[in-house]
């Protein structure tokens, strides 16, 4: 039996905006076994970024708020921490690698300054030795450690994302969160990062919680994947699961839009309609309103988060036996 | 088949701070009547120079560009103008190519209002047959920018782009911007739209998934050189180049438990157009380099009816062949 590292419980975590109140994450349930990468994928506005905030207790307040639920690390949950036992967890137990590494790296500091900061914060070490530390993280993602001088803007975007990713191990978490990690990059140095990043992760035997919209990515990387849609959990599964036999109609909707590489599709089979509006999420089932499937329940219900599988989950009403399934 | 486009030893230079950079580095091709070709390639390939360069919203340097049996880089101002009526382009990014001060009908009527076109009864209509041809509600007439999300946005700049009935479109990265199921729904109003309208795209795009999904056939582009331009069926079945098969082993594939391309790692990073490597402009990064790689530049070589591949391991092969062929003969 794995040993569980993050589960995070009835989530719910609000903006107050001037069009109203933005329901970013409602009722999301996650959880993450040591040592295994975690994919959470959704579109734009889902509320995947807002979910890694909240579990490095990073959501900017105002205009965000974290309303209700639990996220247990190592058991103990991390909302109910004070700001200073934050600080010690935060970059150090579990630290984050941001989507664009130009913005998230201080382009007046050195990148070797960058790393060694974190790591005499955290791990009490003093200048020299932080500053080896800083050129041996430098050097496990494949930079020339004599770089360690070199500023932000003297590296192209992948090397610039190596930092990133040097800083935020730098410590050696137990947690690391990635958002959209190589989203920023080329397809060629896309490939680099990523392989980097699954050599790394044998190495360290780091735990991953990766955020992205691309399920090439996740089939690539992950053990399990989360489907997030407008601020829930839609489907949970292992990978293999979830690409054999996707359950929920966004799940499957989502597959029938990606232009096929190795096949030869004529016609894409979209999800119809747009992304609800944040501050007028539909009723019931969020998805009601672009979902094939949809009976009249649907507008009333909120579906359930069902077992269909070992280990898999989908929170359709389909599967509470309320909505006829599918016709394969 | 007939060729609306054909572009010959097209040329663009930038003048840098740097030095001379070449985004595009004679380049040609042809586009036939009805097809659509798309152009792949990473950041900084020169493939949206290329779309604009073709249209002149960037004046290249040098080359032919001829639309329709006509030298259009030898037109002047009041030609060109006539002539862009029959080309046209979708721009990338729908958030900052839409004038957030005007209206949707305003931006859909804009090209009317440019070529003096239709009295104002009629231009109501012929918006609204617009917005209704791209799947836009009639009651977002006098919607803004702004209050509209990414895939009716880029419905927007669809519209406008076929207001004055085109023949050709380049599509600049339309959907890149857009969630994938957005994206989705756009690429088939793009395919309909050329199926209705008898419309001849070219299509650029970074992603090569997307670009071989609508695209008859695919450039590949690298450091503003064509280095493979084919089928899309033979792209991904028979690539030659040594970057073709980089590119594609490098793009995830959305599925578990099938065989799966080894994947080849490049090296570095794209050279930088300013001073590019001599010789071939990928030896750098070449899993295959060989010294006279280094030494000159490969020519392009037909390996096989309607593919061909700039690169020495083909034309070299080619070449052999040809020999062989000689001497049994």
């Amino acid at each position: 039996m794995s040993e569980r590292l993050l589960e995070i419980q009835d989530l719910q975590v609000e903006y107050h905006t001037d069009d109203g109140i933005v329901t970013a994450v409602e009722r999301l349930d996650l959880h993450l076994e040591k040592g295994q990468t975690l994919g959470l994928v959704g579109e734009t506005g889902a509320g995947k970024t807002t979910t890694a905030l909240s579990i490095m207790r990073l959501v900017p307040d105002p205009p965000g708020r974290i309303v209700a639920g639990a996220i247990r690390f190592h058991g103990e949950d991390l909302l109910r921490k004070r700001p200073e036992e934050i600080k010690r967890i935060r970059g150090n137990r579990i630290s984050m690698i941001f989507q664009d590494p130009m913005t998230s790296l201080n382009p007046v500091l050195t990148v070797g300054f960058q790393i060694e900061e974190a790591v005499m914060l955290h791990q009490k070490l003093d200048r020299k030795a932080a500053g080896e530390r800083a050129r041996a993280m430098l050097e496990l993602v494949g930079i020339p450690p004599e770089r360690a001088g070199d500023y932000p803007h003297e590296f192209s975007g992948g090397m610039r994302q190596r930092v990133g990713i040097a800083m935020a191990l730098s410590c050696n978490p137990e947690l690391l969160i990635a958002d959209e990690p190589t989203t920023a990059l080329d397809v060629t140095i896309q490939a680099q990062v990523l392989e980097l990043m699954k050599s790394l992760r044998e190495r360290l035997a780091t735990s991953m919680l990766l955020i992205t919209h691309d399920l090439g990515v996740v089939a690539e990387v992950c053990d399990h994947v989360a489907i997030m849609y407008a601020g829930s959990i839609v489907e949970y599964a292992d990978v293999h699961s979830l690409f054999t036999s996707p359950r929920h109609p966004y799940t499957r909707g989502l597959f029938g839009s990606i232009p096929s590489l190795d096949e030869e599709v004529e016609r894409l089979k979209p999800i119809t309609g747009l992304m609800p509006d944040p501050t007028a999420l539909p009723s019931g089932c969020k998805f009601h309103p672009r979902c094939p499937q949809a009976q009249e329940v649907c507008r009333t219900r909120v579906p359930q988060a069902i077992s269909v599988g070992d280990g898999h989950s989908a929170a359709c009403l389909i599967y509470e036996g309320l909505v006829p399934g599918f016709q394969e | 088949m007939e060729n609306v486009l054909e572009v010959r030893e097209l040329r663009k230079d930038f003048h840098t701070k740097k030095g001379l950079l070449r985004a595009v580095n004679d380049i040609s091709f042809t586009v036939r009547k009805g097809e659509t070709l798309g152009i792949v390639g990473e950041s900084g390939c020169g493939k949206s120079t290329t779309g604009r360069a073709v249209l002149r919203l960037v004046e290249p340097t040098a080359g032919e560009v001829i639309f329709e049996g006509q030298d259009i880089l030898q037109y002047n101002a009041r030609s060109m103008r006539e002539a862009r009526k029959d080309m046209q382009i979708i721009f990338q990014d729908p958030f900052a190519s839409l004038n957030p001060r005007l209206s949707i009908s305003q931006i859909i009527a804009e090209p009317f209002d440019v070529y003096r076109m239709f009295p104002p009864r009629e231009r109501e209509e012929k918006v609204k047959e617009l917005m209704r041809l791209v799947g836009l509600s009639q009651k977002l007439v006098n919607a803004f920018p702004h209050e509209l999300d990414g895939g009716r946005r880029q419905r927007i700049g669809v519209a406008r782009a076929l207001a004055l009935n085109p023949k050709f479109v380049v599509c600049d990265e339309p959907v890149s911007a857009l969630d994938v199921s957005i994206q989705a729904q756009i690429l088939n109003l793009i395919q309909d739209l050329q199926q209705r309208l008898h419309l001849t795209y070219v299509f650029i795009s970074h992603d090569l998934s997307v670009v071989k999904h609508i695209s008859n056939r695919v450039a590949v582009m690298y450091l503003g050189k064509i280095v493979e331009i084919t089928e899309s069926r033979r792209i991904f079945t028979n690539p030659l180049h040594p970057y073709t098969q980089a590119l594609l082993s490098a793009i995830p594939i959305p599925k578990v438990g099938v065989q799966k391309r080894r994947r080849i790692i490049l090296e570095g990073d794209v050279p930088s157009p300013v001073n590019p490597p001599s010789g071939c402009i990928f030896s750098g990064r070449c899993p295959f380099v060989m010294p006279k790689c280094l030494e000159a530049a490969p020519p392009m070589t037909e390996a096989e009816p309607g593919h061909s591949v700039s690169c020495f391991l083909v034309s070299d092969a080619e070449g052999a062949r040809a020999a062989g062929d000689r001497t049994s003969d």
